[in-house]
């Protein structure tokens, strides 16, 4: 009688597991490390561990569809002549023509304009058609200075000074030779086709009291009318923010490590900064205690995702979110119609992040003219508002289920938690307890 | 004359006056007295006008400067003439950190010497400095031409692009794909014409000519010791 031998299923490692052993591979056969766009993949803490309560005995919901609920934001009230208002609490955060094509940026303008937010530059300066499609544009002052020029620098309705991004707080960039079309380099005054280095550094100033030097150069050039954003990467949110107040800035932005790049790499990506779930109070923290809170404002960026995620940041203490993915998602990113394309690159649909190679079968993170083309601005602009105007709607929903008559008078006592770890890093209670980790008792 | 005490007047009000100013003022010279190292004085200029500062600047004076002429009878801070787009700045003693930074044109002239960082992203700006030059300077230049009359301290040129540096004394070390280059015809009238403009008597052949080797510009692993 023959015999069997009983085996088991072969056993994958939890440590070694099947992405692990092929960057291993690739890494081995290439000798460079993985270089990619996007925010952090992995499993982090982040706004789906909290939930609202909404109202009860205790608390009086707002009539849904018929009770007013404001979205507005007004962001710069501190120092500049010219504030700037929203009509929603959701911006379009900042990317490069560069790293996006030319239809890419002005889709973005076009949607943002739509619903009456703002879209931002990013490194390498502001083209025509951005300024022209965008009614409201916050122009980026970054480390490179790429394209900086006073005349765009006045065309801007906001000036946003960049410290660093979620994605690679600490870390510059590189745009690959094969994005640097003619255009591109130009604008950037470099030449054709090269890898372009983006400084992680500012060229001219140091520490927070340079900074604030800098900021008064600023206003000084633009006559103290725009409002002035300092964006920081999540890595000390609640000293950033601070000096970052201290520097005299109007508005902070603050991004977790969910927030896209164009280009980084993947250990940078994956392994420095912190998700936005646990930077935000820090935050808010160091403007209550500076006297701060609603006179700096607060913009919150990396993994914002829906109308909850929005609401969940506003609650929190913010005054509004920024997003980027999610919005070239909106545009087409990931689009299943390109699947053979995605998988003759090596990806597929939902997993596309070569952003870096120009590439891009949806025609966005690409100068490709043929690619490019593939993007219309006004259908992706249209898609783009009324993915914004889904967020804003989800947002008010929630709000009036808690009763509150603006998105603005969220906050944290709406919020449970559902792991100990988000209660700790929200600040709100763990549900079903009074016990919010390193605050309270159990 | 215009004149302009910053001990009695706010520098807001200078600077806005400054940019109110149409092309076709005939407010064409300013003289700024008191200035005791106030920082971003007669920044955004846009006007064909000179203005005179009568002592040292702080940081960023002459920030992003198009057209207008401004002379510094002292000494200026962190950043003078930073992002310069046209114009022309002119510094009588010595200068801080970063001059010229991130400059797309125009001419900076420092009649003493300049800390490190000088030139540092420059993109089209001229620069010429009559004394030494500190650590760093022109990092990641990308443009433009920066002459240097004295000696250049550690570094110069590191992660350079494009620019031209040329210098009269010593180089303490070159940085990471900055090499020296032959001093062609070319390269011989830019800096003629500077050492011109700039009222130096200096001799061309006095001088070497350093650029970038290129071996940097696309990100290969072979390069990782460089970086």
């Amino acid at each position: 009688m023959s015999t069997t031998p009983h085996r088991t299923l072969p056993k994958y490692s939890a440590t070694f597991d099947r992405h692990t052993i092929s960057e291993i591979q690739r890494a081995a056969a290439t000798g460079i490390y993985d270089i990619r766009g996007g925010g952090a993949k992995r499993k982090l803490p982040h706004f789906d561990d909290l939930l609202f309560l909404g109202a009860s005995i205790s608390r009086y919901p707002l009539e849904g569809y018929r009770e007013r609920c404001g979205t507005d934001v007004t962001l710069g009230t501190r120092f500049a002549k010219k504030p700037i208002t929203l009509k929603i609490p959701v911006t379009i955060a900042g990317m490069s023509f560069g790293a996006l094509s030319g239809p890419a940026k002005e889709a973005l303008g076009r949607g943002a304009s739509l619903v009456g937010t703002s879209t931002t530059t990013g490194d390498g300066g502001m083209t025509p058609e951005e300024r022209g499609h965008s009614t409201i544009l916050v122009y980026q002052y970054l480390p490179s200075r790429y394209g900086m020029n006073p005349d765009d620098l006045r065309k801007a309705d906001a000036i946003e000074v960049v410290i660093g991004q979620g994605a690679k707080p600490g870390g510059g960039g590189m745009l690959l030779g094969q994005k640097i079309s003619p255009r591109v380099a130009k604008m950037r005054t470099l030449p054709e086709g090269i890898d372009q280095r983006s400084a992680s550094r500012h060229p001219d100033w140091t520490g927070p009291d340079d900074l604030e030097i800098k900021i008064e150069e600023l206003r000084e050039i633009t006559d103290w009318e725009k409002p002035i954003y300092v964006k920081i990467g999540a890595s000390r949110p609640y000293y950033d923010t601070a000096l970052a107040v201290k520097s005299g800035a109007d508005v902070v932005v603050l991004d977790g490590m969910q927030g896209g790049t164009a280009a980084t790499q993947d250990v940078f990506i994956e392994h420095v900064g912190l998700p936005i779930l646990s930077s935000i109070r820090p935050a808010v923290q160091a403007l209550q205690d500076l006297g701060m809170h609603r006179k700096v404002q607060l913009i919150v960026s990396g993994g914002i995702r829906n109308g909850a995620d929005v609401a969940k940041a506003l609650a929190l203490g913010a005054d509004a979110v920024s997003i980027g993915t999610a919005a070239l998602i909106a545009l087409g990113d990931n689009d299943p119609r390109f699947e053979a394309e995605y998988n003759a690159l090596g990806s597929t649909a939902g997993a596309y992040d070569d952003w870096q190679d120009g590439r891009d079968p949806a025609g966005i993170t690409t100068q490709d003219p043929e690619l490019a083309s593939r993007l219309d601005p006004v259908l992706a602009g249209r898609r783009l508002a009324n993915y914004l105007g889904v967020l804003t709607l989800e947002c008010q929903t929630i709000a009036r289920a808690c009763g509150k008559s603006h998105v603005h008078n969220l906050e944290p006592e709406d919020l449970v938690a559902l792991t100990i770890e988000a209660a700790a890093m929200a600040g709100v209670p763990l549900a079903g307890t009074n016990w919010i980790p390193g605050k309270s008792g159990f | 004359m215009v004149q302009f005490d910053l001990a009695a007047r706010p520098l807001r009000e200078l600077n806005a006056a400054l940019h109110a100013l149409p092309l076709n003022t005939n407010e064409t010279h300013w003289e700024i007295i008191n200035p005791d190292g106030k920082h971003a004085i007669a920044a955004g200029l846009d006007a064909p006008v000179t203005v005179e500062i009568k002592g040292n600047a702080g940081y960023y004076c002459a920030g992003m400067n198009q057209v207008a002429t401004v002379v510094v009878h002292g000494n200026a801070g962190v950043g003078v003439a930073e992002n310069m787009m046209s114009g022309r700045v002119h510094i009588r003693g010595d200068v801080s950190q970063s001059a010229g930074a991130t400059g797309n044109g125009g001419l900076l002239i420092v009649e003493g010497n300049a800390s490190g960082r000088c030139g540092i992203s420059m993109k089209g700006i001229d620069i010429v400095v009559k004394g030494s030059i500190g650590p760093m300077s022109a990092f990641m230049a990308q443009a433009g031409n920066l002459v240097v009359l004295g000696d250049a301290g550690e570094a110069l040129g590191d992660s350079i692009y494009e620019a031209r540096l040329f210098v009269r004394g010593t180089v303490k070390s070159l940085g990471a794909d900055c090499e020296e280059k032959t001093l062609g015809a070319d390269e011989r009238a830019i800096l003629a014409g500077l050492l011109a403009e700039a009222e130096s008597d200096a001799s061309v052949d006095e001088f070497r000519l350093y650029g970038s080797a290129r071996k940097l510009y696309h990100f290969h692993l072979d390069n990782a010791d460089a970086y």
